[in-house]
């Protein structure tokens, strides 16, 4: 009776410890999901009542362009994936080495991490300008003789953005993968040198399968950031030109916070979740490494 | 560099070939710091160009080649930025932005983290699996639903509508419960034989020892919270109310013009984060340890 009373008594002292927290997540993380997807089913604006309306509102998006585009131009934005992926890896074996001032090109490197989006997006207005850097040096190489609209052009501005996000991510990733690189025993390298396996073979037989952990987690975590992507397109481009670059979730933000239709914001978001769901599945399926 | 390595003696049989020369140890170590400087150069000539531009006062902006100094060298665009928008209130609002969720942060993850680590109790499991899966979705889909409580809650346009919803985060429970995991059992058996109640274990034995985690956090959660843009452009509504990083973009909408003044407001905003980075960026380079494993 006794042994009960204190294991009833730790329960609820666990839970007074988890409380603050679990509130919290209650309400900011699951509360959103749930009464989001309840929202997504009516006309609601803040003001009066949510009205349902059934699917109308996922009915009207896939009949609008706009929405569609903005769709296509998220999953496209899916190609920073591999890029940053296959760069950070890169980034990460060339700074772990213990060449004099490493560390200081390591910190280096992570600037951007740190640096504010909005202050991103202005850094790189300017660097995209016509008359700025890289206009300059690609005219005066004479590869181009006008300048490129990177921001200006319908069939460019999304990939400008994208190379922003690539750009102010890799660091971050190349932290990560730093981290599971050292954790690799270096006994492994060494016994592999003395069977003969030369760099590259030993890249690819020790390295990556070792690695693979840290792979799955930031393809999932790049995967995620690539859909969520739409700081970059508000500060940058606000959508344009000509709504070239509006991603999925720059829609949603549209529609529900500067339009106050939060169903109509609520039904695209809620396609953004799903589509950030099933990539997570997809990822974890093909590249969690096969159990003995 | 040292000539030194650079002299070849002239009396030697020959002279080491460019190809032989970048075979070997020296020319390796030459091209390796060949990229690391133009990667280093990729990631940091954005924040320089923009430094040199803010404290220039004479020529074209966009001059090419670009100036790697500043011509006619002044804080005159930065007065400007003084004149123009209210940097100390802008800076203000992110200081108490920043503090409010780091404390929270704090608070909130280590005694969210305690039981995880420590205690046994029906529904463990499912709880920390329920937090591990807030990193599945990412916040901004959560955007709309949080700005219809937070004004439900008449919270907007205030530092506490901004901190809330970013308290809590998975990777901070997560390092706080990976520390006090650490902590050797003996210590708290001790403490739990003397009588110690599970806040004064938590309070007295646990926190002090888990000082380096907590260090991590309060670094990565103030970088963060200082950074942030969307969400505080969301939940404040009077230009009064912004933090730097949204006011920021605020001279850029006004004064767009202005290229310097603006330049020197994105160094205003991201100097105290840069000054912060330096002191601290082995936390930040250490990787995140304990969440790749």
């Amino acid at each position: 009776m006794k042994r009960k009373s204190t294991s009833v008594q730790s329960t609820v002292q666990a839970y007074l410890f988890l409380a603050p927290a679990l509130i919290l997540l209650a309400v900011f993380s699951f509360w959103p999901v749930g009464y989001g997807t309840y929202l997504s089913f009516t006309k609601y604006n803040l003001i009066s009542a949510p009205e349902w309306v059934g699917l109308d509102n996922y009915r009207e998006l896939f009949d609008d362009e706009l929405f569609l585009n903005s769709l296509k131009n998220s999953l496209l934005y899916l190609l920073c994936v591999p890029i940053i992926q296959v760069l950070s890896i890169a980034l990460a074996v060339l700074v772990n080495n213990n060449l004099k001032g490493i560390k200081l090109f390591r910190a280096a490197y992570y600037v951007p991490v740190v640096t504010s989006v909005s202050v991103i997006g202005l850094m790189w207005n300017f660097m995209y300008n016509d008359e700025g850097i890289l206009n300059s040096v690609l005219q005066a190489l004479h590869m181009i003789n006008e300048p490129i609209g990177f921001l200006s052009d319908d069939r460019i501005a999304l990939f400008s953005v994208m190379f922003v996000t690539i750009w102010r991510g890799l660091g971050w990733y190349m932290v990560m993968y730093l981290a599971g690189l050292q954790a690799i025993p270096q006994d492994v390298y060494e016994a592999a040198t003395l069977d003969g396996a030369n760099g590259w073979q030993k890249f690819w037989k020790i390295t990556v399968p070792l690695l693979m952990p840290t792979i799955l987690l930031c393809s999932v975590l790049s995967t995620l950031a690539a859909l969520k992507a739409f700081e970059e397109v508000q500060i940058m481009t606000q959508g344009g030109p000509s709504e070239s670059t509006y991603t999925a979730l720059f829609y949603a933000y549209q529609f529900g916070i500067k339009s106050l239709d939060f169903g109509r914001g609520l039904a695209a978001s809620t396609i953004v979740a799903l589509v950030c769901m099933a990539l997570a599945w997809v990822n974890f399926r093909y590249l969690q490494p096969r159990q003995k | 560099m040292s000539s030194q390595t650079l002299t070849v003696n002239p009396a030697s049989a020959q002279k080491p070939s460019l190809e032989s020369m970048l075979r070997g140890k020296f020319g390796q170590r030459a091209i390796q710091y060949l990229v690391l400087s133009a990667i280093a150069i990729i990631c940091l000539y954005p924040m320089w160009w923009t430094l040199v531009v803010s404290l220039s006062t004479t020529g074209n902006v966009y001059e090419f080649p670009p100036p790697l100094l500043p011509k006619g060298a002044s804080i005159d665009n930065y007065a400007e930025v003084f004149k123009t928008i209210n940097v100390m209130t802008f800076f203000k609002n992110s200081l108490a932005i920043t503090i409010l969720t780091l404390i929270g942060t704090i608070v909130v993850s280590s005694l969210a983290a305690y039981p995880l680590a420590r205690m046994r109790f029906p529904g463990r499991n499912l709880v920390f699996s329920a937090i591990l899966a807030t990193m599945i979705l990412p916040s901004e889909v959560n955007f709309l639903v949080n700005f219809i409580t937070v004004s439900k809650l008449h919270l907007t346009d205030s530092y506490l509508g901004v901190a809330l919803p970013n308290i809590v985060t998975a990777v901070n429970i997560f390092i706080m419960k990976v520390a006090f995991e650490q902590v050797p059992g003996d210590l708290i058996d001790a403490a739990r034989v003397d009588g110690a109640s599970e806040m004064q274990i938590f309070w007295k034995i646990m926190m002090p020892l888990a000082l380096p985690a907590l260090g991590a956090i309060t670094i990565l959660t103030t970088v963060t919270a200082w950074n942030q843009y969307i969400w505080p452009a969301i939940v404040m509504q009077s230009p009064d109310n912004f933090p730097l990083s949204v006011g920021v973009l605020y001279l850029s909408g006004a004064f767009s013009f202005k290229t310097r003044v603006v330049a020197a407001g994105a160094i205003l905003t991201i100097l105290p984060i840069l000054i912060v980075f330096i002191f601290t960026q082995r936390y930040f380079l250490r990787g995140f340890d304990g969440a790749v494993k």
